[in-house]
């Protein structure tokens, strides 16, 4: 019998077979395409045709002022989105997470935002962001903050954050919610023991909960900054990078580059660029991910 | 220890008030800006006041953009069939990884995790030239081929871990007694795996859904295969956006999505957090 089950179970070129299609599904439209997007960046590949030109690509790029501005812009624009995103998420999951009438609804209202096609979404931020009839600048010209009619998305600096603050509201539902399932694995007995020694309802939150969630802090920043990384949508939609480049992030740069002039190989050193730091990003987290399980499995 | 008193209920209800109102003010707002007559919503300073809401834009969107009919139709069908093809790619993997020791088993798994991180936008250049080889631009299957590309990676995983939830003892039994492999799978795998399936196939058509816009943008110009997001993007560029029917076709263009996951939302948020919080 145990001879007969071992058959069942260790059949290694079945495991295999059954692997095969979405494996080289991945292999045709992922990893292949990854691998061209490399030898493209070393040719001044366009519509018409491509020649191998070396290191050109590169170079022209990172002695251009612009690109380096590019990168910081990037980095400054995630940096606040992914804290916003960090900081607001965990307010939100302490708040759902009190024991009070309502909040299953609230739990459910809260992911509209992820659910929704952020291209959808965006149009709707449209409105609320236009200059002359948007609620916001109403409520700015109301309440005498603006003294006019203000186009949130019009100037450098307003851009910039008015494209952050969309990203914030994209990515606060999956943080909030993945916060809330962690305070709610938190052990009761934990609490239960603190109350009992008196601990105060912020002591508790600082003392157990704060520590209890750590992981999966650490786990949703390195997640939200590789989302955050990749955003193109929102700022397609609002700015298209714009207004004079403000908004620019390598994403957007990348597409512009490549779809928008049918620069192909210039378009594809910048692919190159951001593949590297995506791949040190996933690196950290799965790093991170496998430090957590063994620890856990030790436990 | 659950108890509040007063004072600290109404600091956090106005916390959770404040809170939702960051969330849900701008479907709340496109809303109300669909019922509203356009020249209500064209004075400045913004008026929070219209005495004369009506569904009128809800008929008219459908003469304003005249193909809005075949972008809802679009959307459904490219969600829908992205999401079967991803089952039909996901369901032998993600059995395979439940069931079996094999070499490399882990290592490819983290791969996978690892290929979700790459957005669409670093493939973009050789999925256009690929697409236009094979004629494909233009096309339905333009946004199909991509789409499932990456949804298979958490969907194997989330797949996974209902398979394993299904004991093996059960397998293992019928397999002593001489039940086949297809008998297995037909009698037992089948019909103890249909929630965890449903719940997969829903979180690939939700997916499927939010991603029709790059991939739609890039490599599809042809209005008849657009889907809602891109058909309607291209009447922003236009000089006076008529955005109470705008609004009001987003609307009814997300209603699909929103109700499959005002239905499910209880299973759709506990598959897609369990392995995240476990680990």
């Amino acid at each position: 019998m145990k001879q007969k089950l071992k058959s069942y179970n260790s059949q290694t070129y079945l495991a295999y077979a059954l692997i095969a299609p979405a494996a080289l599904y991945i292999v045709l439209i992922v990893a292949w395409p990854l691998l061209e997007t490399i030898r493209l960046s070393f040719t001044n590949s366009s519509l018409a045709g491509e020649d191998y030109v070396g290191f050109e690509n590169y170079q022209k790029m990172l002695s251009s002022k612009k690109f380096n501005g590019i990168v910081t812009r990037t980095f400054v624009w995630m940096f606040f989105s992914v804290s916003l995103k960090l900081i607001i998420g965990l307010i939100g999951a302490v708040l759902l997470n009190a024991n009070l009438k309502g909040r299953s609804i609230f739990r459910v209202l809260v992911m509209p935002p992820w659910v929704v096609p952020i291209a959808i979404g965006m149009l709707g931020w449209l409105w609320l962001y236009n200059g002359y009839f948007g609620i916001i600048a109403g409520v700015g010209m109301r309440t005498g903050i603006l003294d006019g009619p203000f186009g949130f998305l019009a100037y450098k600096q307003s851009a910039f954050i008015s494209t952050i603050i969309a990203d914030v509201w994209v990515g606060t539902p999956m943080v909030t919610v993945f916060f809330l399932a962690a305070m709610q694995g938190v052990p009761r007995d934990l609490y239960e023991a603190a109350y009992c020694d008196g601990a105060s309802r912020w002591d508790r939150f600082f003392k157990i909960t704060l520590p209890q969630i750590t992981p999966v802090i650490i786990t949703m920043s390195l997640l939200s900054a590789i989302w955050t990384f990749n955003s193109f949508e929102i700022i397609w939609i609002l700015t298209e990078g714009g207004p004079r480049g403000a908004t620019t992030t390598l994403i957007i740069d990348t597409y512009k580059q490549a779809l928008g002039n049918y620069k192909f190989g210039r378009g594809a050193a910048r692919a190159v660029v951001v593949m590297i730091l995506l791949t040190l990003f996933a690196g950290f987290y799965l790093a991170l991910l496998a430090r957590i399980n063994k620890k856990i499995s030790h436990e | 220890m659950n108890k509040y008193n007063t004072f600290e209920k109404i600091f956090i209800y106005s916390g959770i008030l404040i809170f939702m109102t960051f969330i849900l003010l701008p479907f709340v707002e496109m809303f109300y800006a669909s019922l509203r007559p356009l020249d209500h919503l064209f004075r400045s300073p913004y008026q929070f006041y219209s005495d004369d809401l009506s569904f009128w834009a809800y008929r008219e969107m459908w003469n304003t953009v005249p193909m809005l009919g075949r972008y809802i139709f679009n959307s459904f069908f490219l969600a829908t069939s992205v999401a079967v093809i991803t089952l039909i790619f996901v369901i032998p993997a993600a059995y395979s990884y439940a069931r079996f020791k094999f070499p490399a088993k882990n290592t490819s798994l983290y791969v996978l995790l690892a290929i979700n991180m790459f957005s669409g936008a670093v493939l973009l250049i050789p999925l256009y030239k690929v697409l236009r080889t094979f004629g494909l631009l233009n096309s339905y299957q333009a946004m199909i081929v991509p789409g499932v590309a990456f949804l298979i990676p958490t969907s194997i995983w989330l797949l996974k871990s209902y398979f394993e939830k299904i004991p093996i003892d059960l397998e293992e039994a019928a397999f002593v007694d001489g039940a086949s492999r297809v008998q297995i799978l037909r009698h037992i795998i089948a019909p103890l795996s249909t929630p965890g399936l449903v719940v997969v196939g829903i979180y690939a058509f939700i997916g499927a859904y939010a991603q029709q816009f790059l991939f739609a943008i890039t490599f599809n110009q042809k209005k008849e295969y657009m889907p809602i997001p891109s058909g309607l993007y291209e009447f922003i560029g236009y000089q006076s956006v008529k955005w109470n029917e705008m609004m009001a076709a987003s609307l009814v263009g997300i209603a699909p999505v929103l109700l499959v996951f005002i239905f499910l939302q209880k299973y759709i948020v506990e598959g897609l957090t369990a392995g995240a919080v476990k680990n």
